[in-house]
Formats: C-alpha cells, structure tokens, sequence
C-alpha cells in the first residue's frame, strides 16, 4: 500500500463530486461548530465573571441575571449540538450512499476480466469499508478538527485580549503537544494496520483449523497445529499491547504538558496577581482555557494524522472508479440501443440465432497464448454444439465469446450476419440464457430467483416455467411453496435442486441461444432424471452451446469440439469422431465406463450425511 | 477417567447436567485469566493512584490560591506542617512560586506513571487472557470430535472465534475497566468534595443520578436502533457479496439495472435507518450537554453564593469546579459501557458452548502412563510376542514403538453388526472382514454405500459404539487404543485431500514437520507428482492455494497421497483417492506404490477395476453390506456385480474418470 507521509490536496479533489452536491449541508455544519466553539470559549468566561463580579467583591447583586444568561448560554449550546449531531449523520450517510451507489454502479459496468482478476473481498472492501471510513471521516473528523481550530483560536483569542503576557507562556506549549500528537499518531495508526494484518492471519488459521480438521486428525497433526497457532497468537498479542503502550505513553506525555501549561500560568499568574494586580478571575479564566485547549489541540494533530492515512482509501475508491471496462459499446452502440441501464429496447432487431466464428483469434488479457487461432464455424439457428474435454481445458473460451464476456482479440463473430459488436451488450444477453455448472442463486424466494429471467412475468408464467422443466417438484416440497426462502446463495436447497431453479429462470427468459455448462456433480437418480429431461426440454429448437459432461447431451449434439490444452483438437459429429479414435473417443470411452460403473454400483442410493 | 486440568471443559459432564449460565461464564473467563489476575489487579491499583495523584492538582491550586497568593493558613495534615512558620512559609513561596509548578508536575508525572502503568498492564492482562483464550480455543477445536465438526458450518465456527472474542476482549480491557474506573473516580471525586463543602458536594451530586438514569435509559434505546441499522448494513454488505460473486448471472441476464436498483433501496434503508437515528443521537448528545452544563451553572452558581459569605474561599471554589469537571463524563459514559457488557455475556455462551463440548479425547488416559501399558496389554494378548513383551518390562519408551509395529502389522478385523450415526439411518450391517497383516483388501462400491464410513470407524474418526460391534487391529479392540496411536499408525489418503495454505514441502511432511527434503522428494516420486512440483518456479517451497499456486483435482490427491506415504504407516487406506488422476499415471502410481509399500496393510477404494484386481482380497459393497466377496479370479466367475464392472470398463482397459473427465 502506498504510504503518504504529507497532506496531498490533489487526492481529496478527487472527492469532489461527491462533496459538491453537499455543499449547503457541509457549510451549515462548518456554522453550527463555528457557533459552538465561540460558546466554548465564552463558557469559562463565566467563571471569571463570577469570580470578578461576585466573589472577590463578596455580593450576589445581580447574580439571578447572571444565572439567566448562563443558563441561556448552556441551552444554546445544547440546541447546536442537538442540530449539529444530526446534520453530520446526515452528511456522513449521504457521502456514504453516493460513494457507495457510485462504486456499486461502477463495478457493474466493468468487464469479466476485471472479475477474473480481482478477488470478491477486494472489491467488497471498497465498496463498503473504504466509502464508510471516508464519508465518517469527512462528517465527523473534518468537522471536529473545524470546531477544535476554531476553539483554540477563539481561546487564544480571548487569552491574548484578557492578558497576552500571559497567553504567551501558554501558547509555548501548545505546539509541543502538536508535535507529540503527530509523532505518536502516526506510530499508533502503523501499529493498528500491523494489528488488523495479524488479524486476519488469526482469521485464516482458525479457518484452516477449521477446514483441515479431518485432515489434522488424520496426520495426527492437531499438537503441531496448535503449536503453529500459538506463535500467530503470540504475534497478535504482541502487537496490540505495543499499541497499547504506545497509548499509554502517549497520553501522560500530552496530559504532562498541559499540567505544565496550568503550572506556568499558576505560578507566572500568581506572580503577576500579587505583583500587577491580575484579577483572579482572569487568573481563573487562563487556568480553564490552559487545561481546555489540549483536547482540541490533540484532536487536530489526530485529525491530520487521520486524514492523511485516509489517501490511501481515497486512492483505492478512486482506482476503482477510473477502472475502464474491458469491454464497452461503442457511442453510436449505445445512442441506437442504450446502455445496460438504459436500454432503448424500440430499437432492438429480433433475433434468429445464426452464430458464426470468422477467423477468429483470442488471448486472454492475463494470458501469454493465444487460445484460439482463426477459428471458423458457423453455427446455424437451432443447432447444438457440445464441447467437451478435460477440467482446466479451456472449455469455457468459447462460452466467454459467445456471451461477450471477452472479445476476440482478432476476427469477429457474427450474430445474424452481422458483427455482435454493431449491437449492444444488453440486446445480445438479452437473447441468450445461460445456466452456469455450479448454479447462483440469489438470496430471496424461490419466485424471485425464477423470475429473474424475466422481471415482467406474471406468477402464473413464473410457475408454467418452473413445470417445464420440474421445478415445481422443488417449490412443492416446500413449506411455502414458490414463496419459501432459498437461504444466501440458495443453500437451503440441494446443487440438484438449484440446478432446476436455475433451469427455470433460464427457460422464463425464453432466449433464442442457450448455453450451458452442464453440473458434474453427483446428485441422486430421481433428480438426475429431471435434469436431463430439463436440459433436453430447453435445448429443443434453440441454438445451444454446451460444456457437455453427460453422454446423452453429448451424442445428440449436432456438433462436438473436443478441447485439450486451450486447444480445440477434434471436431465434428460424434459418429465421426468416434471413427478417428482420437482424443474425442478416449474421452468418450471413458466417460461412458464412468456411468455405466455408477450405473452398475448405483443399486441404493442412501446418502452418506453431509461431511465437510 | 480424568485428565489433568487444562481446560475448563473437564468438570462439564456428569455433575453439571444443567450448567448455570453465570457460572460457566466465570469459570471460562476465571480459568483462561489464570497467570493475567495479578496484571489487572495491578491496573486496578495503579487505575486507583493514578486518579488520586491527578486529584491532588487542584488541591495544589487551592493551596497556592489560597494560601499563598491569598492569606488564609494553610490547610495541611498536622505532620507536614510541624515546625513550620505559616508566615514564613507563605513568604517563601511567594518569592519561589516555582515550589507550587515543581510539584503540579510531580503529582502529574506520578499520575501520568500511574496512568502509563494502568494501561500497559491491562493490555498485557486482556491480551495475555485474550490469547489464551484464542490458543484455547483453536487447540479445543483441533480436538473436537469429526462429529461436531460435521455437525456446525465454518462460518458459525468462526464467527464465535473471532467476533465473539473480540466483543470478550473489549469487555475485559475496555468496558469492564472503564466502569471500575467511573466508580472509583466518582466516589474519590466526591470523597474529596465532601471534605471541603458539603451543601457544594450535594449540590454537584444531586444531578448525577439524573445523569446516570438518563444516560442508562437513552442508550438502551439508542442500542436497539444501533442493532436495527448494523443489521441493515450487514444485509447492504451481503447484497454487495452476492451481486459480485454471481456477476455471471447478472451479466448473462442483462440485469445491471435491476440489481442496481436492489442496491439503490438496501442502500437507502441502510442510510435512512442511520439518518433517522440522527434525532435520536442529536437529543440523546444535546440532552447530555445540557444535563451537564446546568450541573456545572449550578455548581458555579452555588459557589458564587457560598463565597460571597466566605463559607468558601476562591481556591476551594475553582478546585470545586475542576473536581466537579471529572465527576461528569464518567456518569455520561455509565449508559454505553453497561448496555455493551452486556453482550458480552452472550459472547461468553457462545464460545463456551464449544469449550464445553467434551474433546473428543477427553475419555482417554495420560499418554505417558497408558501408552506403555496398552503396549504391554496387547503384547501379553497375542501368543507368541513374549520378546516385545519382555522388552516392555525393561525399556517402556523403545518396547512401546517395538510392540506397536508388531501390533499394528497384525490382522484387522470388522466385525460390524450394524452402524447407524446418531438418528440416522443404517449405514453399515454385518461387515465381517478380515484383513490379513501385509495384504492389500479392494472395496468396490457405490456413492453411499458405506465404504468411507468403514474407513472412518477404522480410524476411529467415529467410534462404533460396542453394542454394534467391534473392530480388532492385531487382536485389540481398537476402542481400547487411544486414537493418535490408532492414527500414527493408520495413513489415510482421502477422495478429497485438502491441503494446508503452507509450502508443498510442508505439506508433505506434515507428519514429520522437519524431515529432510529428500524425504519429501521420495514420496512426491512415489505418488509421480515430483515432476509437477519441480515444474513450479519455487518447486518443493511453492505455497498452495490462495497465496501460491492452485493445484488441480490430481494434483492435490497425489500431493495427499505423497503425504501419507511420509507416515511409513504399517496400515494405508486410498479411499477412491486417485479418482481425480487418469488412467495412465493411476497405474504408474499403484506400480510404484506396489514397489514401496513393503509390508504394510493396504486397503484400497476404487471404482476402478484395474486398481481392485491386483488386491489379495476384493469386497463389493452394496447398501452397507457385502454382496461380494473373494479374489479377482473369484469374483470374475460370480457373475456379480463385479463381474458386470470388468465387463464395462474392458477388463481394466479403460479407466472410468468422472463427470468431470479430469485429469
């Protein structure tokens, strides 16, 4: 991470967008602490005026209206503390949502290749963590180091017109906590980063222990383990209580020198009351003011020290945010069709479903090979075509393409004659359906996730779907039926009855192209029957891509692209490739001595209980 | 049985059928602060001085107001003023006022000290407990049954080991502290007070139970909207997560808009509930401040009054008005602590539900002791090993591993009546095996026929209750073994290996940390994985996993499989654990396996024939029993199910690879 050692105003510019439209309530803030901090330093001028007035002189002449205006003081000050506490939530939540509406916005905009490429936690911290400490930054810190700038120069202020000699000697030490505060500060927050580092080493381990159990018992490992643990624990502890200490040194220090202040001004005071006659409450008044004004001096060096560790967040919201998409529409794209956000579906043309590859080339960006080298194939509407091939092939490649996850990097491919570049991202997706081998579900009912494939759907679509392809056997079971909960990701239900579900959306999007990858996980019989009669119901008259596992969906295919190493080395019918003898036929081979000994061993079918 | 004490789950159990909740709160914070007492009462102590040191500076101030600047004696215990001229006193320190600075920073340097001290060891003592409790817990956790761990989702798990303990954290070094801290300053406050005014004492002290009520019955109100909204932002946070991990779907379907707008009303919800909460917060702090500010009006206000008839000189009153300054935030602050020390009590019953579940070694004896007498005690059971038994008698440590290899070399038998996990189903009925010491048994079975979970009960990762049945390793039951022994001398290589985020040399020696490199070397040429780890940039220090290389299906069983041939165990099972690996290097492995076994007893599970039918022995299990059994050339004329597998797959030809068609 880069570490900035000095305020840099080019960073926070960057904010500006989000500040701008704020304006008015940041300005009104600035004025409620501006009051606020003259209230504060009016406050121990009450003291003198009571020392002076009342005190010295031994009378309570007018004290009633002295109590009066005192008390209004402290009502007025409770009132703008009531309105300011309020408008810097206020601020603080409103930065908060734009920052995070933007980043959010921003992210689905961004191409798979930015997806592949940047862990889910990465992306997450910006979104939420980094956008909740700058916006509380900005509400609250730049706020308070407002009111504790203004205080101290309000305090000195007063000091200077009460007495400057005197104010002198106190303003000698108000640097040397700045100084203090910084350097400690700074200390402080380095040790905090180191802390939560070790923490989330904490985190890993006790995840690992956790997910290694069976393995350490097995090994006999659990003694090491623990030994292991003890030395990452032993590293957290010793950075926290540095931390601590460094607190504990910190604050006698700073509080040292504000004795220091009071004892300068007592005994400096003392002199000057005995000698020139210093009134006491003058006298009084300097000794508040010393004692009050390190809280704020404190507060500003704290600040400072805040803000400037907070670039970093700036800059990682802000690299975000200036990521380009891999992949955009074109301007005269987006003027005829619209954005993903705004599609201007008038203007979309109807789709047959003719795909064809024109000598096409593809590298991925992170990639050193070129995957694909002048490919040809055309794909005409409602034809199958299966790839096939090892895990970690490169299967996918040509899903990617299709869906214009990524783009060739040379020739094109055509959608109905034409370039699917000349259309925009939205009107290809919206004409292909896509079923992924693990099924995502979303958090919500079993309805929502179906309707997901068309937003538009009636309920009684939603459930004509779901029977197309069995998934009404899924809602039935169910408690509440289409209305039941499917848990976060949907692991309330079994990767059997996801796969259904996720059938259905697909099938309520009616898409004129298909692609699928088909799952490899084992489910039980019943369910394996529904799904092959799912998939052989959504295939039926539509163009269809799919990473094929299963013989049946294999063999029917019009086509077979047999894919090893990134490479498409066999391609034809399966009838063909089954005469060359090739890759396609070992595959085949041994995919069908695969089944048939499950098929063969698969007499019960009790599932052991679910182990980690 | 009884252990020796380590962790307070030892008294769980029979006596306590019902647990008090506060008592086994205690007793899990009492038992893990054991060694960190001493630290935090010494943060008591200095948390204590530290206060009065501080309070001794206004006392300096009235005296130099008072007595010195003004004319009043100087009010002083009898033995520091003995033999001293007030007069002279007052003259001197006129002239030296430096006196009245030297010791304002003396009381603030000792406090200070004491300050420094408070914290440093309140951090040493909570963290010290902290970790213990970490250590703890993760230790606890490697020893819980694979029951439990089947039984609870890792991210519960974690959850408890982190969150929780923070919240415990926090309640020992913060809110626990704090509050004694508020307590002690407010009764040394006002202790002090009320030896210089009474009526200015009750005066100040009239409005603190105000303070304290409000401030105890506003936040308990604030608490709960605090809740609601960390919840609304834990629901924005996971609708973030699940849009980005499932950006294929919602690029596949077009449905930026959409989930933008899903963004746009969680996101308001979250930002509404906060905002709102912006009354709340502004009256609860405005409320506060007012509280607090008429309090100190009243105390000036009283102070003005009462030195007006010099019931109160001018140095009692600014000291008056400085004590009365500490005695405020204390109370405010009263309201958070007690309403945050009370989560932590929740926190302490969900770890200490995992501390008090009982290890799964918890029914075992002290290692040292029964180690050697379990050796003897099997030694003596089998006819024919007096010599290891005499050895016993002589040299425990040495007989101890010498009968071991003689035990664990002998016949295992299954004598399995039936096995069901709790509330479940049969998994297992009558499985009577026995494998002979040396020889190599095949299981051929489908998914859920009950083949790993006869590993499982082998291994004693579950124990088979005696009214089921037994299992004999070398003639003892192994219910009477205690588990590490059992596994030292068991290598168990898994369907699914998983493997430590460490080096890969580090993983393969898990079971010898240390061991020479060229010992890892061996088995990674064993298991014919040397090639691709010398591939790696970093060969045998490549890191797996996030932080290094991600290692495919066959990688990762190899690795395993390189792994447990590092334990030079008498007894290996590969439970179907070349599943991921092809035909090809499958039968390279299992020749060269074949070649370094040695003696061991071997128990293969396979779907594939060509893996099965070297093995001595050959089982075929169905719904948890044995539809076959006998020797390849046996089975191949039964016509059974064997029979139809070796049929399919060629006669071993073809090796069968999964849904996935993987390498």
């Amino acid at each position: 991470m880069a570490r900035h050692r000095s305020f840099d105003l080019r960073i926070w510019r960057k904010l500006l967008p989000f500040l701008r439209p704020r304006r008015a309530l940041l300005a009104t803030i600035m004025g409620l602490m501006l009051l606020s901090a003259g209230l504060d330093v009016a406050i121990p001028l009450f003291q003198r005026y009571a020392i002076d007035r009342f005190i010295t002189p031994a009378t309570t002449e007018g004290l009633g209206g002295y109590l009066g205006v005192y008390a209004l003081t402290v009502l007025a000050q409770s009132l703008i503390v009531l309105l300011f506490v309020k408008r810097s939530l206020t601020a603080e939540m409103l930065l908060g949502r734009d920052m995070k509406r933007a980043c959010f916005v921003h992210l689905q905009k961004l191409s798979l290749s930015y997806y592949n490429t940047t862990p889910v936690g990465y992306m997450m911290s910006r979104v939420m963590s980094d956008t909740n400490r700058l916006s509380g930054l900005i509400a609250w810190g730049v706020v308070d180091a407002f009111w504790a700038a203004a205080y101290v120069s309000g305090a000195f202020v007063a000091m200077l017109l009460l007495h400057w000699r005197l104010a002198l000697v106190v303003m000698t030490v108000a640097p040397c906590i700045a100084l203090l505060t910084w350097y400690f500060q700074n200390k402080i927050l380095a040790c905090n980063r180191q802390v939560r580092k070790e923490n989330s080493r904490l985190t890993a381990a006790y995840n690992e222990g956790v997910m290694g159990a069976r393995t350490a018992k097995i090994l006999v490992m659990e003694e090491n383990n623990t030994a292991e643990f003890t030395g990452i624990a032993g590293e957290m502890y010793r950075y926290s209580v540095r931390a601590a200490i460094l607190n504990g040194l910190y604050i006698p220090i700073v509080s040292f020198f504000s004795s220091l202040a009071v004892a300068l001004v007592l005994t400096r005071g003392g002199y000057l009351v005995m000698a020139d006659g210093l009134r006491f409450g003058t006298f009084a008044a300097f000794i508040t003011y010393g004692v009050g004004i390190f809280e704020p001096i404190q507060q500003l060096a704290r600040i400072l020290a805040d803000t400037i560790s907070a670039q970093a967040n700036i800059e990682r919201v802000a690299g975000l945010l200036e990521q380009k998409p891999g992949i955009a529409d074109r301007p005269e794209v987006t003027a005829r069709y619209g954005d993903q956000f705004e599609p201007k579906t008038e203007n979309w043309e109807p789709i047959r479903g003719d795909i064809e590859f024109q000598d096409v080339s593809f590298q991925y960006p992170d990639g050193k090979e070129c995957v694909l080298e002048h490919f040809n194939l055309r794909i005409p509407a409602g034809a199958a075509i299966a790839i096939v091939g090892e895990t970690g092939a490169g299967k996918s490649t040509l899903v990617n393409l299709v869906c214009r996850f990524f783009e060739p990097t040379g020739g094109q491919i055509l959608i109905d004659g034409r370039d699917y570049r000349e259309r925009s991202q939205l009107w290809l997706r919206g004409n292909i359906g896509y079923v992924l081998q693990t099924p995502h579900l979303f958090s919500g009912t079993i309805r929502e996730n179906i309707r997901y494939g068309n937003l538009d759907a009636s309920d009684e679509q939603v459930e004509a779907a779901a029977r197309q392809v069995s998934a009404h056997t899924v809602a039935e079971r169910l408690e509440k039926g289409y209305d039941s909960d499917v848990g976060e990701g949907g692991d309330r239900l079994s990767t059997g009855e996801k796969q259904l579900i996720s059938f259905a959306r697909a099938v309520l999007a009616d898409p004129r192209i298909f692609v699928l990858d088909e799952a490899t996980s084992s489910v039980d019989t019943a369910t394996e029957k529904l799904i092959q009669e799912a998939i052989a119901h959504i295939l039926r008259g539509r163009t269809s891509f799919v990473i094929a596992h299963r013989l049946s969906t294999v063999r029917h295919a019009g086509h077979i692209l047999a894919v090893r190493d990134g490479k498409i080395v066999e391609q034809g019918r399966h009838e063909e490739l089954m005469e060359r003898k090739g890759y396609y036929y070992q595959l085949y081979t041994r995919q069908f001595a695969w089944e048939a000994t499950t098929g063969a061993l698969r007499d019960s079918k009790e599932p052991e209980p679910a182990l980690p | 049985m009884t252990r020796k004490c380590e962790a307070p789950e030892e008294n769980t159990g029979r006596e306590r059928r019902r647990p008090q909740r506060t008592q086994t709160r205690l007793r899990i914070l009492s038992h893990y602060a054991k060694g960190a007492k001493g630290l935090l009462l010494l943060s008591l102590i200095a948390s204590v001085l530290s206060i009065g040191c501080y309070f001794l500076m206004p006392q300096v101030i009235l005296l130099t107001v008072d007595s010195v600047i003004g004319e009043a004696d100087f009010r002083l215990p009898d033995f520091l003023l003995a033999g001293i001229n007030q007069a002279g006193l007052r003259a001197y320190l006129r002239q030296n006022l430096v006196w009245c600075l030297a010791v304002i920073l003396l009381f603030d340097i000792l406090s200070g000290f004491f300050t420094y001290l408070r914290r440093a060891s309140m951090a040493k003592g909570a963290e010290g407990i902290i970790r213990r409790l970490r250590i703890g817990l993760y230790g606890h956790i490697q020893r819980l049954p694979y029951l439990w761990h089947a039984e609870h989702k890792t991210g519960d798990i974690l959850q408890r080991c982190t969150a929780d303990v923070d919240v415990i954290r926090l309640f020992i070094s913060g809110q626990a502290l704090e509050l004694f801290r508020a307590v002690s300053l407010v009764i040394l406050a006002l202790a002090v007070m009320f030896t210089m005014n009474i009526k200015m004492t009750l005066a100040a002290a009239g409005f603190l139970p105000l303070i304290a009520i409000y401030s105890y019955v506003f936040y308990g109100r604030i608490a709960k909207r605090f809740r609601a909204a960390d919840e609304a932002e834990g629901e924005l946070s996971a609708a973030v997560q699940e849009n980005l991990s499932s950006v294929r779907v919602v690029r596949a379907f077009g449905r930026e808009r959409y989930e933008v707008e899903r963004f746009d009303a969680k996101n308001l919800r979250f930002t509404d509930l906060w905002m709102r909460l912006g009354y709340v917060l502004g009256l609860y702090w405005g409320l506060g401040d007012l509280l607090t500010g008429l309090q100190v009006m009243t105390v000036v206000g009283m102070g003005a009054l009462l030195s007006t008839t010099g019931e109160l000189t001018m140095g009692q009153f600014l000291a008056f008005v400085s004590y009365n300054a500490q005695l405020v935030w204390p109370i405010r602050g009263l309201g958070r602590i007690l309403s945050e020390m009370s989560k932590a009590g929740v926190s302490l019953d969900r770890i200490g539900a995992i501390l008090t579940y009982p290890a799964e070694d918890s029914d075992e004896a002290e290692p040292s002791e029964v180690e050697s007498s379990e050796a003897a005690a099997a030694a003596n059971g089998n006819v024919g090993e007096a010599d290891s038994a005499n050895g016993a008698g002589t040299d425990a440590g040495a007989a101890g591993t010498e009968a071991d290899d003689e035990l664990f070399a002998g016949d295992i038998a299954f004598d399995i009546r039936r096995f069901a996990y709790p509330g479940g189903k049969p998994i297992l009925r009558d499985i009577r095996v026995t494998i002979p010491g040396g020889s190599t048994l095949g299981i051929l079975g489908g998914t859920g026929t009950g083949k790993s979970t006869l590993m499982h009960l082998l291994d004693r990762l579950y124990d088979l209750p005696p009214a089921m049945g037994r299992i004999t390793v070398g003639g003892v039951d192994i219910q009477s073994l205690r588990r590490r022994r059992l596994r030292r001398h068991i290598g168990f290589a898994l369907q699914e290996p998983f493997l430590f985020s460490r080096t890969i040399r580090e993983n393969i020696s898990a079971f010898r940390p240390g061991a020479p490199l060229a010992a890892a070397r061996r088995a990674a040429a064993i298991a014919c994985v040397d090639g691709a780890i010398e591939g790696f940039a970093d060969g045998y220090d490549t890191m797996v996993g996030e932080r290094g290389v991600t290692l495919s299906g066959g990688q990762k069983q190899r690795v395993a499989i390189a792994r447990m041939l590092t334990q030079q165990a008498p007894i290996m099972i590969f439970d179907d654990s070349l599943s991921a690996v092809d035909g090809e290097t499958d039968a390279r492995i299992r020749a060269s396996l074949r070649e370094n076994l040695g003696r061991a007893t071997v128990i293969l599970i396979s779907h594939r024939v060509a893996t099965l039918m070297t093995a001595d022995n050959i089982l075929v299990l169905d719904n948890g029993q044995v539809t076959e059994m006998g020797t390849h050339a046996e089975l191949l004329a039964r016509e059974g199910i064997y029979r139809r597998v070796f049929d399919i797959q060629g006669g071993g030809e073809v090796t069968p690879a999964g849904g996935e068609l993987d390498v």
